[in-house]
C-alpha cells in the first residue's frame, strides 16, 4: 500500500510538471510579439518595452519557465497583466464558488447515476430498465449548455422557482441565497454527469449479477434483487469510485461552461474572460489550478480505491 | 468476418439503423446546404424577428429575423467538417501514441505509457482554452484540442490490445520472414485492431461535436461568419426569458448527432470483434463528457 501510494504520488508530481510545461509552452507559442499583442495597437513603443521587461520576455524561455514554476512551488502565481492584482488571491476567491459547485454536481450525479444504474441492471429485460437505459443514452448526448438552458426555461422562467442567473454579491454571507443560485447549475452538470455514471453503474451491476457470489446467494434463497444489493453493491461501488477520477475532468469542463451560462463568478468564468483579454499570467494560473485539481482528485481516488479494495490489501503488505 | 455481413449487422440493429440514418441526413445537409437552403441563412429581416414556425419558416426566425431552419441546415456543414477533422486527428494521435507505447523497447514503451496516463487527465476544453489564449479562438483550435484530447484516450484504450496482437504468432512469423517494423505494424498489427479504432473514431466524433458546441458557445469556436449550432445557442441564450422555446432546434440538432455517433459506435462494437464486447462498458468508452 505504501509502495503503491508512493508510486502514485510520483506519477501525480510528474503530472504536475508535465502540465506546467505544456501550459507554459502553449501560451508562449503566441505568434508574434507577446508584449505587443497584450499592449494592443494603442500601446506606445515605450509601454511595449516596459511590458517586455516586466514579463521577462528579454530573458531565455527556460529561465522564464523556471521563474514561474518556482513561484508555483511557493503557491505564488504571479500578478495579473491587466489589473496587477495577485493571481493566487483571485483564484482562491473564485474557488469559493467553483468547488462547492463541483461538489454539489458530483453529489447530484451520483444520486442520479448509481440508484438508476442498479435499477436499469435489475430490470434490464423489462420496459422500465430499457426506458432508463435509453434515457441515459440520450441524456449523455445532451450538451451541458443546452441542458442548462432548458432548465432555465423550464424551472426559472416558466415556473419562477429559482434565480436564473448570478450569485449573491456578498458571496456566502447568506448561505441559503448562495446555495439557491448554485442549485440549477449543479443540477445541469449533475444530470449530464449522472447519465455517464448511470451507464457505467449499469454495466458494473450487470457484471455483478453474473458473479458467482451473487448467483450463490440467489441459489440459497435470496431474491436476485436482494442478492445484488447485499453482495454485489460493494463491488459496484468500487468500480464507480474508480471512474470518479475521470469524471472530475468532466465536472471541470461542465463548470467552465455552466458558470458562463449562469453568470457564476467562478474560476471557469474568470478563465473564459481572461482568455479574451489575453491576460497570460492569469490564464496560466487558472489552467494550472484546474489541472492540478483534476490530477489531485485522480491521485486521491486511486489511493482510496486501492485501500478500500480488500483484494489489494491481502495481496501485498 | 466478411465485410458485407458486418455492415448488415450494424444497420440491422435498431440503434445502428438510427445512427446511420441520422448521420446520412446530416451528411446530405452538410454537402447540399452550402449550395442551397430554403432561405439565405444569414439574411436578416428585423420585421420578421421571432416569427413562429410556419411553412415559410419551418423552425421560425430568431432575434434578427434569420430563418432558423436554413441556419441549422447550413451549420451542419461546420459540424461535419469539425467531426471529420477531429476524428482524423484523434486517430493519428491515438494510433501513433498507442504504437509507441506498445511495440517499442521497454524504456520507450513505459515512458509513453506514463505520458498517456498524465495527458488523459487534461480536459479537452482546457487544452482549447490554452490554445485560444495563444492564437485566439477558431474552429482549428477546436479540432486540435478535441483531436489530441480524444487521441490520447484512444491510445489509452488500444495500447493493451495492440500489445496483445503484437505478440501473436502471425506477427512473429511476419517478423521472422523479414518484414520491416513499419510493415509489421501497418499490415499485420493495425488491421487486427481496426474494429476497436472504428468504435473509438465514432466516439471521438461525438465528443468533438460537443466540444465545438461548447467552445462556440463560449465564443472561442466558430467565428461570427460561420454558421454553428453552438453559436446559435449562445445567440438565443440572451432571449431565453422572452423566447425560451427557440433554443430547441440547435440543441436538438447537436443532441441527435452526438447520439447518432454514440449509437453507431455501440453498434459497430457489437457487430464487430466479439472479443471487444467484455470491455464494452469500461469508462474509457466514454470519458468525461466534453461539451
Amino acid at each position: 500500500m505504501i509502495r503503491f501510494t508512493a508510486g502514485r504520488l510520483v506519477l501525480f508530481a510528474l503530472g504536475l510538471v508535465v502540465a506546467s510545461v505544456l501550459i507554459f509552452a502553449t501560451l508562449r507559442l503566441l505568434p508574434g510579439d507577446v508584449a505587443q499583442v497584450i499592449a494592443g495597437t494603442t500601446g506606445s513603443p515605450a509601454q511595449v518595452a516596459a511590458l517586455r521587461t516586466e514579463l521577462g520576455l528579454d530573458r531565455s524561455i527556460v529561465s522564464q519557465y523556471l521563474d514561474w514554476a518556482g513561484g508555483l512551488l511557493r503557491l505564488d502565481l504571479g500578478r495579473s497583466l491587466v489589473t496587477g492584482t495577485p493571481v493566487g488571491d483571485e483564484i482562491a476567491d473564485k474557488l469559493a464558488v467553483t468547488l462547492p459547485l463541483a461538489g454539489l454536481s458530483l453529489v447530484i450525479g451520483l444520486l442520479i447515476g448509481v440508484p438508476l444504474g442498479v435499477l436499469a441492471a435489475l430490470r434490464r429485460r423489462r420496459p422500465l430498465g430499457t426506458a432508463v437505459s435509453v434515457g441515459a443514452q440520450v441524456l449523455a448526448a445532451v450538451p451541458a449548455v443546452w441542458a442548462g438552458m432548458l432548465l432555465i426555461a423550464l424551472v426559472a422562467v416558466t415556473l419562477r422557482w429559482l434565480p436564473t442567473q448570478g450569485f449573491p454579491i456578498d458571496g456566502w454571507s447568506d448561505p441559503a441565497a448562495a446555495l439557491r443560485s448554485l442549485v440549477l447549475p449543479a443540477v445541469t452538470i449533475g444530470l449530464v454527469e449522472g447519465a455517464v455514471l448511470l451507464r457505467f453503474t449499469r454495466s458494473a451491476a450487470l457484471g455483478a449479477l453474473d458473479a458467482d457470489y451473487v448467483r450463490a446467494a440467489a441459489a440459497k434463497g435470496m431474491t436476485r434483487d436482494r442478492a445484488l444489493v447485499r453482495h454485489g453493491l460493494p463491488n459496484v461501488m468500487l468500480s464507480v469510485v474508480s471512474v470518479l477520477g475521470i469524471q472530475v475532468a468532466g465536472l471541470v469542463v461542465g463548470a467552465v461552461l455552466v458558470e458562463q451560462l449562469f453568470s457564476l463568478p467562478g474560476v471557469g468564468r474568470m478563465l473564459v474572460a481572461d482568455v479574451g483579454r489575453r491576460d497570460l499570467t492569469k490564464v496560466q494560473g487558472e489552467l494550472m489550478t484546474l489541472t492540478a485539481i483534476v490530477l489531485a482528485v485522480g491521485f486521491v481516488v486511486d489511493v482510496v480505491h486501492r485501500s478500500v479494495d480488500p483484494r489489494s490489501r491481502e495481496r501485498g503488505e | 468476418m466478411r465485410r458485407g455481413s458486418w455492415l448488415r449487422a450494424v444497420v440491422g440493429s435498431p440503434t445502428g439503423a438510427f445512427g446511420v440514418g441520422w448521420l446520412a441526413l446530416v451528411a446530405v445537409a452538410a454537402v447540399a446546404s452550402p449550395f442551397w437552403t430554403p432561405l439565405d441563412p444569414f439574411a436578416t429581416d428585423p420585421y420578421a424577428a421571432w416569427a413562429p414556425p410556419s411553412t415559410e419558416h419551418l423552425f421560425g426566425t430568431d432575434s434578427v429575423g434569420r430563418d432558423v431552419f436554413s441556419y441549422v441546415a447550413r451549420a451542419s456543414t461546420t459540424t461535419a467538417l469539425v467531426a471529420l477533422a477531429s476524428g482524423a486527428t484523434a486517430l493519428v494521435v491515438g494510433v501513433l501514441l498507442a504504437v509507441l507505447g506498445s511495440l517499442t523497447p521497454r524504456w520507450a514503451r513505459d515512458s509513453v505509457a506514463v505520458l498517456i496516463d498524465v495527458l488523459v487527465a487534461f480536459p479537452t476544453i482546457l487544452i482549447a482554452m490554452a490554445l485560444a489564449a495563444a492564437f485566439g479562438g477558431s474552429l482549428g483550435v477546436v479540432v486540435i484540442a478535441a483531436g489530441t484530447g480524444y487521441g490520447v484516450n484512444i491510445a489509452r484504450v488500444s495500447r493493451a490490445e495492440i500489445r496483445r496482437v503484437g505478440r501473436e504468432d502471425y506477427v512473429l512469423a511476419a517478423r521472422a520472414a523479414g518484414v520491416g517494423a513499419l510493415g509489421v505494424v501497418t499490415r499485420h498489427v493495425l488491421p487486427n485492431v481496426a474494429p476497436l479504432f472504428a468504435v473509438q473514431l465514432s466516439l471521438a466524433m461525438a465528443t468533438s461535436i460537443l466540444a465545438e458546441a461548447g467552445l462556440s458557445f463560449l465564443g472561442y469556436g466558430a467565428s461570427a461568419e460561420t454558421a454553428s449550432w453552438g453559436r446559435l445557442l449562445s445567440d438565443l441564450q440572451k432571449f431565453i426569458g422572452v423566447h425560451p422555446w427557440s433554443i430547441v432546434w440547435p440543441g436538438a440538432a447537436i443532441t441527435l448527432t452526438v447520439l447518432a455517433f454514440n449509437l453507431l459506435g455501440d453498434a459497430v462494437r457489437d457487430a464487430g470483434d466479439p472479443r471487444l464486447r467484455p470491455r464494452a462498458a469500461t469508462p474509457a468508452d466514454r470519458p468525461g463528457v466534453v461539451s
